[in-house]
């Protein structure tokens, strides 16, 4: 059943300064959609992930989120974060808020939730991702695993429709890893629509529907999961895969 | 028993070098208390310039002898440890040491065995100490500036009121402390003003009015400080936040105020709020003197705070402006919960030095007329009747602006502490 993309880029390019780091971008994800986005860094994966929800501009090119187009109107930018959720590799967290407190301020004050909705809420997203005995503690007395699951929980708690992820297992220790995965496994099966960067490929098997390979600005590849490690057609793809399987 | 090597003490005869050395420390001190304090020499029969350096060095040999490493005593260990490691630093010790035992006499008998503070006239003071009748005859003055005497009163009313204002933050009801912040940054300035309008300048109410050139001393300077302090706070702030704006205007605005504000000094920025600023306002417009002095501060000061609470806004990693935008907060929201608590949090050792500051920038508000405390004590020292007493005046606003001062700055201290979340 084909269903409307509810993220639609075309021709999509941007420059930082001289320097274009993205190169006529095409994508549309459909809803429920797990994409993985790979690819060598400084390949423009992160960039291309921060426009969608316009924390970078494009220059040239359109960018529609559910119906959409991402324009200079901050009213529908502010629309759009809302229900575009985000995890940073470097979790930003929010250092003088409780665990808590991170959650519900953007419930609260956003999305005007009544405060005891906002921490009803809050609680059953930790506990999804099982840091809900950490509530009352600040981010700063948390492991980097326990930061990041309640980053997931922060983006989660403002009910969004689409979760953006970049690199969130980059700056964990390896054994911190798993747990943070393991939420996002979960996450995935419960059908929210994903786009993530990353380079766990072993997380891009599990879930993913599709996988998508940039280098210099580019998609190089985009294919489904099982062709894509199967059989990579280009030749970058191959050497990439050869590195980092 | 081991031969003693006084070249080099060690643990062997720990006994013999301890108390050797301690011995020769007490000599040392002992000199210098008994010649400090009751001007007796034991050494005199020695040549002057020997008798003179024979405490430092008995001290330097009995610092030598206890230097014993690892001598397993707690405290000999600490001691050697902190100040006592070489030749120099023993000798740096010795020279604080005597000279803190050498000025205690002096300062102890100017301010206190020598001084006077009965009678109320300048003769009552015979002594060769400080003459705190002088402070006592003007306290009144330096409190109360030229307020009329029979309405100080009010004064005192307002002060009290104020302070016990103050303390409705302490009163640990939770319906209150939703409330507070509110309370704090603009209710309680308000009844301050109120307080301050009706009850300290009068003129309505059935009271009567009192210039504020008859307001002066200690109560102008809280009252200077504290509207100056609660002015520039939000200004500096906002001058902070537009100086970082991404339009232009705004950017440009922020930039020539901070640089106009920080590039005068506040001597000539009083002076023109006094002298040039009445020249441009219409005819019929007054406004008072006090109101244009604090108006000038604030400006002034907050130009300092903007740029203070703009190195906070600096320091904070770019992934926080990120994640608050990625929750689709905008830039008000973003800025009171995300940013602004962070960054006032980091600069508030910056800002408490700029208030400190502007506390002791007060009494510059002298060329404009006002007198605050140190205005009023240059008045009183010209006084005919009181020539010669201007030691001690300065001495006592010494004191009080260190008082202030520091309890600002604990204060400021406790507050780093309270909002302290990192581990």
């Amino acid at each position: 059943m084909m269903s409307d993309p509810i993220i639609k880029i075309e021709n999509m390019n941007k420059w930082f300064g001289d320097f274009q780091v993205l190169k006529d971008i095409n994508l549309s994800v459909e809803k429920n959609k797990k994409i993985v986005v790979c690819g060598p860094s400084g390949s423009g994966k992160s960039t291309l992930i921060r426009c969608i929800n316009r924390l970078e501009e494009h220059q040239k090119g359109t960018i529609i989120v559910d119906g959409t187009e991402l324009t200079e109107n901050t009213k529908n930018i502010e629309a759009i974060r809302a229900e575009v959720g985000m995890v940073f590799q470097q979790f930003n967290l929010f250092p003088h808020l409780s665990i808590l407190d991170n959650c519900t301020l953007a419930p609260i004050w956003v999305k005007k939730m009544p405060k005891k909705d906002a921490e009803e809420l809050a609680m059953k997203q930790l506990e999804q991702v099982q840091i809900v005995d950490q509530a009352k503690k600040y981010p700063g007395q948390l492991s980097g695993g326990q930061q990041q699951r309640c980053a997931l929980a922060r983006a989660l708690c403002m009910e969004p429709k689409i979760m953006l992820f970049d690199e969130p297992t980059s700056a964990l220790d390896p054994e911190m890893i798993k747990e943070v995965l393991d939420a996002m496994v979960n996450l995935a099966k419960a059908g929210m629509t994903m786009i993530v960067v990353t380079h766990e490929m072993g997380f891009a098997k599990e879930v993913a529907d599709e996988v998508i390979f940039m280098d210099e600005g580019m998609i190089v590849e985009k294919a489904e999961t099982k062709d894509f490690f199967a059989n990579p057609k280009n030749d970058r793809t191959k050497l990439f895969l050869s590195q980092i399987l | 028993m081991n031969k003693l090597n006084f070249l080099k003490p060690d643990r062997e005869n720990i006994t013999t070098y301890l108390y050797s050395g301690l011995f020769l420390l007490f000599i040392a001190l002992f000199d210098v208390i008994l010649s400090s304090f009751f001007k007796i020499d034991i050494t005199s029969f020695l040549p002057n310039s020997i008798s003179f350096l024979l405490p430092l060095v008995l001290g330097i040999i009995g610092f030598h002898l206890i230097r014993i490493e690892f001598s397993g005593i707690k405290n000999l260990d600490l001691l050697n440890k902190n100040i006592n490691t070489n030749t120099f630093n023993a000798v740096l010790t010795l020279l604080i040491i005597f000279a803190l035992i050498k000025s205690i006499p002096p300062v102890l008998s100017w301010s206190i065995i020598d001084a006077n503070i009965a009678g109320d006239t300048k003769e009552a003071c015979t002594g060769s100490g400080a003459c705190w009748t002088y402070i006592k005859i003007w306290l009144n003055r330096f409190i109360y500036g030229m307020y009329p005497n029979e309405l100080q009163w009010r004064i005192n009313i307002s002060f009290i009121l104020l302070i016990a204002l103050a303390f409705i933050g302490l009163i640990p009801s939770e319906k209150i402390r939703k409330f507070l912040t509110l309370y704090y940054v603009v209710i309680y300035p308000i009844i301050a003003f109120i307080l301050i309008y009706y009850l300290i300048s009068g003129g309505s109410l059935g009271l009567e009015w009192v210039e504020t050139g008859a307001w002066g001393g200690l109560s102008l300077t809280f009252i200077v400080s504290f509207f100056c302090l609660i002015f520039c706070f939000p200004v500096g702030m906002f001058l902070a936040l537009g100086r970082r704006s991404v339009l232009p205007i705004i950017r440009y605005i922020s930039v020539g105020f901070i640089e106009f504000w920080r590039g005068v000094p506040l001597i000539t920025v009083l002076f023109m709020s006094s002298v040039m600023f009445p020249m441009f306002l219409p005819e019929d417009f007054f406004m008072d003197k006090l109101v244009r002095v604090i108006i000038a501060i604030s400006l002034f000061e907050a130009a300092y705070v903007a740029e203070v609470i703009r190195g906070g806004l600096q320091a904070l990693p770019r992934g926080q402006y990120d994640a608050a935008k990625s929750l689709g907060m905008g830039y008000w929201k973003m800025h009171i919960f995300v940013i602004l608590p962070q960054a006032l949090k980091l600069v508030i050792p910056g800002i408490a030095n700029t208030f400190l500051a502007l506390v002791k920038d007060t009494p510059l508000i002298f060329v404009v007329g006002l007198l605050e405390i140190v205005g009023m004590l240059n008045l009183a020292k010209t006084n005919p009747k009181w020539l010669g007493f201007a030691m001690e005046g300065y001495v006592f606003a010494a004191i009080i602006f260190w008082i202030i001062c520091y309890a600002m700055s604990r204060y400021s201290q406790n507050l780093e502490l309270k909002y302290k979340t990192e581990r």
